[in-house]
């Protein structure tokens, strides 16, 4: 127990050192966009379709669940709101992180991995390059930016989801679900949105290009990572989404 | 045997190698060895499996540090440098890994083209000038748009190596260049590696356990096992030697110096135990 306690911390430190020298090489990765546009492409562009169709259907289970509890208080009028502030300020950005987490954090973690078994850091360390500028700074910045994007993506259709199964399925008026919506959503709560997506964007993409530079060099080494990738960017990103929470709504 | 000849002045040693120590762990890999590199030479560093070859590639390259002796390289000690000396000096030491650790997200154009893409401001025009001719030196300019996994191990060695010299190294090291290679590739990479010796001006460090395709083309050799240099000359001294590790190595012998088997207990002892125990 006191062993798996001090060896978290000591991969919480190891973490935030690493992100340092992240940071660091991250300037002058800034001056290359081309390398940052192609990482945004890669966890952004191809995790676009499994984000769309998540975001529709937990849209539409929102719709349905959402439906039936208002209606017992007689108000399936506020559907609309209800559904918009849950996408918006929790199942947006979490669930749009854990499935990021799986896709695009687990593809970043082996790619790096696999780069480390067969040597390539190791070579590109030889012809003085830094991998860490050329390499792991532009998938870090890429997954940032990608992320907020794939949770924008995934509330306008989740709130299409939910507008489906409520108005479509379920009867709510039309004007009221999206009238009340308007009335009740403010810019405050999309910046939140904003503000989780990023912080769980460092999070996920942190801990997969870690992963993936520690990564042992055998196969079975990246295994292990990929799992340890998935693992903790879902931890982290649940923990930290609860910190998030508190801090807004006592602020 | 153990020492080098001396006779070439200190400024044609490209890497000098002294006295140096090297602990992995509490594990010993090298105690006291002793390796010089001439200018323009083809020196083979050659022994068993699990001697530190690889770590003294390492060493010369500033990845690892010695416990204690000096490694110089281009008349630097490698352990003062700081980070971007240590840059610097890469910049002037080409190597070739033992799977040719090709970028596996870029082409084999591109792969070639990597360094000097980072490293300079070529005009495209020049640049691709310059990667095709490395191609060409290599016998792989047909193969620029294939993809690293497309390639067999030997081209991919090759492909390596045109990345390798396409910024103009003063020194080459080749890490095994010719394991899992079929007799052809062998032959085309042992060629390669004269050649571009020869022709380049290039000094090269061949670390290699292939005694036959090194010892034709080494002009120097060193035997290394149990952390020293236990033989060193050209490969006709080496051929006469009457050491015995050094014959066991280069006759590849099962059982010598070297024990054929693991340490273990007393096998009859065992045997008897587990006829006991059924």
């Amino acid at each position: 127990m006191s062993n798996s306690i001090t060896d978290t911390l000591s991969k919480l430190g190891k973490v935030t050192l690493f992100l340092g020298q992240v940071l660091r090489a991250s300037a002058p990765a800034l001056l290359r966009p081309r390398l940052i546009a192609q990482q945004v492409y890669n966890c952004g562009a191809r995790s676009l379709v499994i984000i769309m169709l998540c975001g529709l259907f937990v849209g539409m289970v929102l719709g349905l669940q959402g439906y039936d509890l208002l209606a017992r208080f007689g108000s399936e009028s506020a559907l609309g709101v209800a559904a918009t502030l849950g996408l918006l300020k929790e199942l947006g950005p979490v669930v749009t992180a854990l499935l990021f987490a799986g896709r695009a954090g687990t593809s970043l973690t082996s790619e790096i991995g696999l780069m480390r078994a067969t040597d390539q850091l190791t070579a590109m360390q030889m012809m003085a390059v830094d991998p860490l500028r050329r390499v792991i700074a532009p998938r870090f910045i890429g997954g940032i930016i990608a992320m907020p994007l794939l949770a924008a993506v995934f509330n306008v259709i989740g709130i299409f989801g939910a507008q489906l199964v409520g108005v479509t399925l379920m009867g709510v008026d039309q004007g009221t679900f999206w009238s009340q919506m308007q009335g009740a959503v403010g810019l405050r709560d999309v910046n939140e949105g904003i503000v989780k997506s990023m912080a769980f964007g460092v999070i996920c993409s942190l801990l997969a290009v870690y992963e993936g530079y520690h990564t042992e060099p055998t196969a079975a080494g990246v295994g292990l990572a990929t799992t340890r990738t998935v693992v903790a960017s879902s931890v982290m990103t649940l923990i930290v989404d609860y910190m998030l929470t508190a801090a807004f709504i006592k602020g | 045997m153990a020492e080098a000849p001396q006779d070439k002045s200190a400024q044609d040693r490209v890497v000098d190698v002294r006295g140096v120590h090297y602990l992995a762990g509490s594990h010993a890999i090298f105690s006291d060895l002793n390796i010089s590199v001439q200018r323009g030479s083809i020196t083979a560093v050659m022994g068993p499996s699990g001697t530190g070859k690889t770590t003294l590639l390492r060493l010369i390259t500033g990845q690892v540090q010695p416990a204690s002796g000096t490694v110089e390289v281009f008349g630097q000690d490698v352990a003062t440098l700081d980070h971007k000396g240590v840059f610097a000096l890469r910049k002037r030491v080409g190597m070739l890994f033992q799977n040719g650790a090709l970028l596996t997200d870029l082409d084999v154009f591109e792969n070639v083209a990597f360094p000097v893409r980072e490293h300079t401001k070529l005009p495209e025009p020049l640049l691709q000038t310059l990667v095709v001719s490395k191609l060409q030196a290599v016998g792989l300019r047909g193969a620029a748009h294939l993809m690293p996994q497309q390639l067999s191990g030997g081209m991919a060695r090759r492909v390596a190596l045109a990345r390798a010299i396409v910024m103009d190294p003063e020194v080459l090291i080749y890490d095994e260049p010719f394991v899992g290679l079929d007799p052809i590739s062998m032959g085309v990479v042992c060629r390669l590696i004269r050649q571009l010796n020869d022709a380049l001006g290039i000094t090269s460090i061949v670390v290699s356990h292939d005694v036959q395709e090194v010892g034709s083309i080494a002009d120097q050799s060193y035997i290394i096992a149990g952390g020293k240099v236990i033989a060193s000359g050209s490969s006709e001294q080496l051929q006469h030697s009457t050491e015995p590790a050094v014959r066991q190595f280069l006759q590849g012998e099962a059982d010598g110096p070297v024990p054929f088997h693991y340490p273990a207990g007393d096998y009859h002892q065992q045997l008897l135990q587990l006829v006991r125990n059924s």
